[in-house]
């Protein structure tokens, strides 16, 4: 009977180890946060489990009780709406990284990026053009923002399909179904899709800064240890990590502009 | 509420549960009639959607679609466009999806029918195509309108294929059920409410009449 109740036990996981955090991140992170993960495992013993969607769903989750600890958003919005409902602990919100939207094409694609740049989503070969929903997903709006600067956006409104977040997106690229993607720079970088596409940087001023921030969540358990995972952020191991998946470095962070 | 989406998705099950009769009497024929051995390794193939996570049939819809699986490029070379993102990719993933949905009920139906009154037909000279038309036809009408209503509102339900295979676009491609996550992920509860009553009430009403149809014989009618 007590090997059943261990049994029991185990499969719900109260036996799991106490300090094990929980993670909700964007589908940007989908590559370099497990990284991070083992990187800090390595050195803390910390377990961290990871939980991937779209930042505005995410922030749904959050907002219904869903048991995180963390939550890396893709622009700073989302975060911000939970520290004011008193859900998440504003002197923790973190600025880690700027994220880097590109245009992706498979490297089957007649296209030649570096001479079109975002011009190349006019070639009559481009049928569909998949980008993040922009009603969840800060990539989502970064694409659409980008092809409105850009002044194309009626012009491929009409060829446009949404992936429910930003891996979805860069999925439908991958898999060939659609022909051109605007997609995460940490997607194109990533081992998954390196060597199977290439890709063009659109340009910072093209859309809105896409500020990656994390933040603790007032709901958290472990508090500290989520806290210390936050720190483990600013390190430059964490740091050049994130920048090797095509992420840039805040210019400057939330507590300095409270500053000036 | 989004109509747009209402409408669209109302067209799709009326188109697959259309397609579904075509493609399913034939089906259920040779599934009730086949004295085949192996003839159960095909029910089991029929029968895959019901227990399928729609992610394992929306992955190969997916690739089975894509521009590099054959069937991809042979609708590309003849249409000009891949079939991933379109309605008629939603409704091939629909058919598949909702198959079973179809098939079942017109086996039991033919299943159903008195064997006697097969070899009758046949000894009056009647061909077995013509004795299918008058006789199990005829006899299978509530297994044939259950099959259309189950794979109708299946259909009306479907959302993790759509997920994966219809990339959200409005009028083509975003169905109510996803219509209602994405009310649901931008926190517009109030409006995904609409909409997922509308559905519960719609989903009511098809099964009432098809467990109403098979409450046979009306001893007593439910109206007195």
């Amino acid at each position: 009977m007590s090997k059943l109740l261990a049994l029991l036990l185990l499969f719900t996981g109260a036996l799991a180890p106490a300090q094990e955090i929980t993670v909700a991140a964007a589908a940007d992170m989908s590559a370099a946060l497990p990284e991070l993960v083992a990187a800090y495992a390595k050195k803390t013993g910390q377990a961290v489990k990871l939980s991937f969607g779209s930042s505005g769903n995410l922030t749904n989750q959050i907002r219904n009780g869903a048991p995180f600890d963390v939550f890396f958003s893709a622009d700073e919005e989302y975060p911000q709406q939970l520290i004011a409902e008193g859900l998440a602990a504003k002197d923790t919100l973190y600025r880690y990284a700027v994220g880097r939207l590109v245009l992706w094409v498979p490297g089957d694609s007649p296209l030649d990026l570096s001479k079109l740049g975002i011009k190349a989503l006019l070639d009559s070969s481009v049928k569909k053009i998949s980008i993040a929903n922009p009603a969840t997903a800060p990539y989502g709006r970064a694409a659409e923002a980008a092809l409105r600067h850009f002044g194309i956006y009626d012009q491929v409104s009409s060829r446009l399909v949404l992936g429910e977040n930003v891996s979805q997106a860069a999925q439908f690229v991958e898999s060939g179904n659609a022909q051109a993607g605007l997609i995460a720079a940490s997607h194109a970088l990533a081992p998954a899709l390196k060597d199977k596409g290439r890709y063009w940087t659109v340009p910072l001023d093209a859309y809105p800064t896409l500020n990656q921030a994390a933040v603790v969540l007032s709901r958290s358990k472990h508090r500290d240890a989520a806290r210390k995972f936050l720190e483990f952020l600013r390190t430059t191991e964490a740091t050049s990590l994130l920048t090797s998946y095509g992420f840039s470095l805040p210019a400057r962070n939330i507590q300095t502009e409270k500053r000036q | 509420m989004n109509w747009q989406a209402l409408w669209l998705t109302v067209r799709l099950a009326a188109i697959v549960s259309t397609l579904l009769i075509a493609i399913g009497i034939p089906i259920a024929y040779w599934l009730t009639y086949s004295r085949w051995r192996w003839k159960f390794l095909v029910e089991a193939a029929v029968a895959l959607p019901i227990v399928l996570p729609p992610t394992v049939l929306g992955f190969y819809v997916l690739v089975a679609l894509g521009s590099r699986s054959p069937l991809g490029r042979w609708w590309e070379s003849i249409t000009g466009h891949t079939l991933a993102f379109t309605f008629e990719g939603l409704v091939i993933g629909s058919l598949l999806y909702s198959l079973p949905f179809a098939v079942q009920p017109f086996a039991a139906a033919f299943g159903a029918v008195d064997s006697r009154l097969l070899r009758a037909s046949a000894s009056l000279g009647d061909s077995p195509v013509l004795t299918f038309r008058r006789i199990v036809l005829p006899l299978s009408k509530a297994g044939l309108v259950t099959g259309f209503a189950l794979s109708f509102a299946h259909t009306l339900g479907e959302f993790g294929v759509v997920l994966m295979v219809g990339g959200n676009i409005p009028g083509v491609t975003r169905t109510i059920s996803i219509d209602i996550y994405d009310q649901v992920q931008t926190a517009n509860y109030s409006s995904a409410n609409h909409t997922a009553l509308l559905l519960l009430i719609v989903s009511f009403l098809v099964l009432s009449i098809v467990y109403g149809l098979n409450r046979r014989p009306w001893a007593v009618g439910p109206w007195r």
